[in-house]
């Protein structure tokens, strides 16, 4: 609250106007498209889900639409580089809700990817003399085991805040890495290969999950995707999603306000690890090899990173983001060399000009929002004399 | 909850300050107290603080009676502060306890506290300002929800509920403080005394037993002060008891229906505002004590 914003408890027509102002202020800083997410949020449900089907279509046949300048052809196969991208946006969509909901930040997330994969790949590769289960029920398992391990790192620490949980994840994030070069069962660079994949074959007898096919490995991927998106949004307008806003914003009022702060942070935790245990097992299944050398500290930044530049806390953002680190180093080979350097710019300039990220909308956190805002419209209806109708011009665009 | 009008509800109190009935009901207390109006509902018992060698506060008891607003006032320094976030769980006790209805409150968590009973607002407004008005008081209301991850997940009849009854809930605290129309904005944008009353409201969205306001009206000119107080009166005539800790005595004394005075962490005085007005020690501590043995 800055000095010039004053006491005003008398609610009239001056008020009502600084409100509108401040709000027209903020989306007027959001800069590249300003007020897409007001334009989105105005449209009807059913155009809203048309939008969404079209868009989701689209995605669908990319790998067969192959557009031209966009695709990473001929340096790097677009299929592959398809599959690659998505499960560079689910991971950053885990991320999501422990940095973007939570408010945590968890610089070692790299090792609920890397348990994920190794997950995948002990229990499927040749190469690992452990019982063999079918690929996809290690997807699951996967999810089991990151989410155990998201709840042990979180219980001890989690009572940490800031930078101190920060350093301590990054530690973690280490731990699994040299785990895996030290301990023999994990077989440290020498790794497992042949990992599984999906069952099926095609009308020619070949196997439809190949390593060197990244087509159907993008749609499952994608498939899996959408069902977290869902996932995530359910909880997000939720008391699960509020309660870890709340965090977010002052964790002291929280708990003050009733919400069981412990509690909400080990589940993000838990939540975050599980998606990323998921990623990891697709990951390993499509690359169909996992050694110790994918899971060091600066992909774990870049996960950050990706979440970061996508917009902190949207989903659809992350989505973006994680695509768009997997994506450019494949797209431009000749800088991909120098891409912690192009990354690390990229960032200080976003933060610069676009704090909140490339898509930085506000999750909606009620789930029943329409009804309190349809209710709003009936308030304002009643009372059409007072100064009110200055602020519903500025509230039509708001919503 | 279209339940009747509970008794301890003073509609004609409420008709008189012009408060519509049916937001005033649906804001009313939800949950059943067993303290009847007028016995202690929350009793403070030989509370002792120290930190380190300093004693904030030094054998401090009172009670809260339900149904009446009890102004807990003092020089800065006094203790005010410090005994309030002893009560809702914030610092441990050196010594002494804090009962809500005959339940100790001790060493419980904070979120604990809150469901049990005891809400607070803070002296430096503390929203969740990357939220809607609307949205920090459903935070409040969450209190006393039953979902949790599973049932969000799969969208379960209890989830999809509350979170209908909470919007009428929510809608109707937000018009009950009087910034309904504010319901969408986010409460960072929101002026400063807006800001305050939807602390009120995020409060009372957890249905506490006693609400406890820290310095409601600190920052407020005379005439909005004069409104708050109003507010005030019109919450406890919904049913709902209230601790107000304020140091503006003149304030105080409008509102309140019994006051208890702290000073260097010690109560000096328990009464109605009457007799605390002519309290020659209340007045010594506020405008200091003649220093004739200093001459």
């Amino acid at each position: 609250m800055s000095t010039t914003d004053g006491p005003t408890l008398i609610p009239d027509d001056s008020s009502a106007q600084e409100i509108a102002d401040r709000e027209a202020k903020m989306r007027r800083r959001k800069g590249w498209f300003p007020g897409l997410s007001d334009k989105w949020n105005a449209l009807p449900r059913q155009t809203q889900w048309l939008f969404l089907i079209i868009v989701v279509v689209i995605a669908y046949l990319l790998p067969i639409l192959n557009p031209p300048l966009i695709t990473t052809e001929p340096g790097n196969n677009w299929q592959i580089a398809l599959a690659q991208m998505s499960v560079y946006a689910l991971i950053a969509v885990g991320l999501n809700v422990v940095v973007g909901y939570a408010g945590l930040l968890d610089l070692g997330y790299v090792a609920f990817f890397a348990l994920g994969s190794y997950t995948s790949a002990m229990f499927t590769s040749p190469d690992s003399p452990y019982v063999h289960i079918p690929y996809l029920w290690t997807l699951p398992l996967a999810m089991a085991v990151a989410m155990f391990f998201g709840v042990v790192l979180g219980v001890p620490t989690l009572r940490l805040r800031g930078d101190y949980l920060a350093i301590v994840t990054l530690g973690f994030g280490e731990i699994v890495r040299i785990l895996a070069t030290i301990i023999p069962a994990m077989k440290g660079q020498v790794g497992f290969q042949n990992v599984g994949h999906p069952p099926g074959t095609d009308s020619a007898g070949q196997t439809i999950f190949q390593n060197s096919n990244g087509t159907p490995w993008y749609w499952l991927t994608l498939s899996i995707i959408i069902v977290v998106l869902l996932a995530a949004g359910n909880l997000e307008r939720s008391r699960v999603g509020r309660a870890w806003i709340a965090i977010r914003e002052d964790e002291d009022a929280a708990e003050i306000m009733g919400v069981p702060t412990f509690k909400y942070k080990v589940w993000a935790f838990a939540i975050g690890a599980s998606v990323g245990g998921l990623s990891g097992a697709l990951f390993a299944g499509q690359v169909g090899f996992v050694n110790n050398q994918k899971f060091d500290i600066a992909t774990s930044i870049l996960f950050v990173a990706a979440v970061v530049m996508g917009g902190t806390g949207n989903k659809v953002g992350a989505i973006l983001g994680g695509a768009l680190v997997a994506y450019i180093p494949l797209r431009f080979t000749a800088i991909a060399e120098f891409k912690y350097l192009i990354f690390g710019a990229a960032l200080v300039i976003i933060m610069i000009f676009r704090p909140g990220g490339l898509l930085p909308a506000r999750q909606s956190l009620l789930a029943y929002g329409r009804l309190a805002y349809n209710k709003l419209r009936g308030i304002n209806g009643d009372i059409p004399a007072s100064g009110k109708v200055v602020l519903q011009s500025g509230k039509g665009a708001d919503k | 909850m279209s339940e009747a009008i509970e008794p301890d509800i003073d509609v004609e109190a409420l008709k008189e300050q012009g408060v519509d009935l049916e937001v005033a009901e649906k804001v009313a207390p939800e949950r059943d107290i067993v303290t009847k109006v007028g016995e202690a509902l929350v009793q403070v018992q030989n509370l002792t603080i120290k930190f380190g060698g300093l004693t904030a506060l030094d054998n401090v008891s009172f009670d809260i009676n339900r149904g009446e607003i009890l102004g807990l006032i003092g020089p800065n320094g006094a203790g005010k502060t410090t005994c309030f976030n002893a009560m809702t769980g914030v610092y441990k006790p050196t010594s002494g306890k804090v009962l809500l209805e005959g339940q100790l409150l001790n060493g419980l968590p904070q979120h604990r506290i809150t469901r049990r009973g005891l809400a607070r607002t803070f002296q430096n407004i503390r929203l969740f300002g990357e939220m809607t008005a609307l949205e920090n008081v459903v935070v409040g209301l969450d209190a006393r929800h039953r979902t949790s991850v599973g049932g969000a997940l799969l969208r379960l009849p209890t989830h999809v509920r509350e979170e209908k009854t909470a919007i009428e809930r929510g809608m109707a605290l937000l018009e009950f403080v009087g910034i309904a129309d504010h319901a969408h904005f986010l409460s960072r944008h929101l002026p400063y005394g807006y800001q305050r009353r939807l602390e009120i409201a995020r409060a009372l969205a957890t249905d506490p037993k006693v609400l406890c306001l820290d310095e409601p009206a600190a920052g407020f000119n005379p005439a909005e002060k004069e409104e708050l107080m109003a507010l005030i009166r019109t919450i406890r005539d919904d049913g709902y008891t209230v601790l107000l800790i304020e140091h503006d005595m003149k304030l105080v004394m409008g509102v309140t229906d019994r006051i208890v005075v702290l000073e260097f962490g010690k109560k000096i005085a328990d009464a109605v505002p009457k007799i605390i007005r002519d309290d020659p020690k209340v007045i010594s501590a506020y405008l200091g004590e003649p220093e004739d043995d200093l001459a």
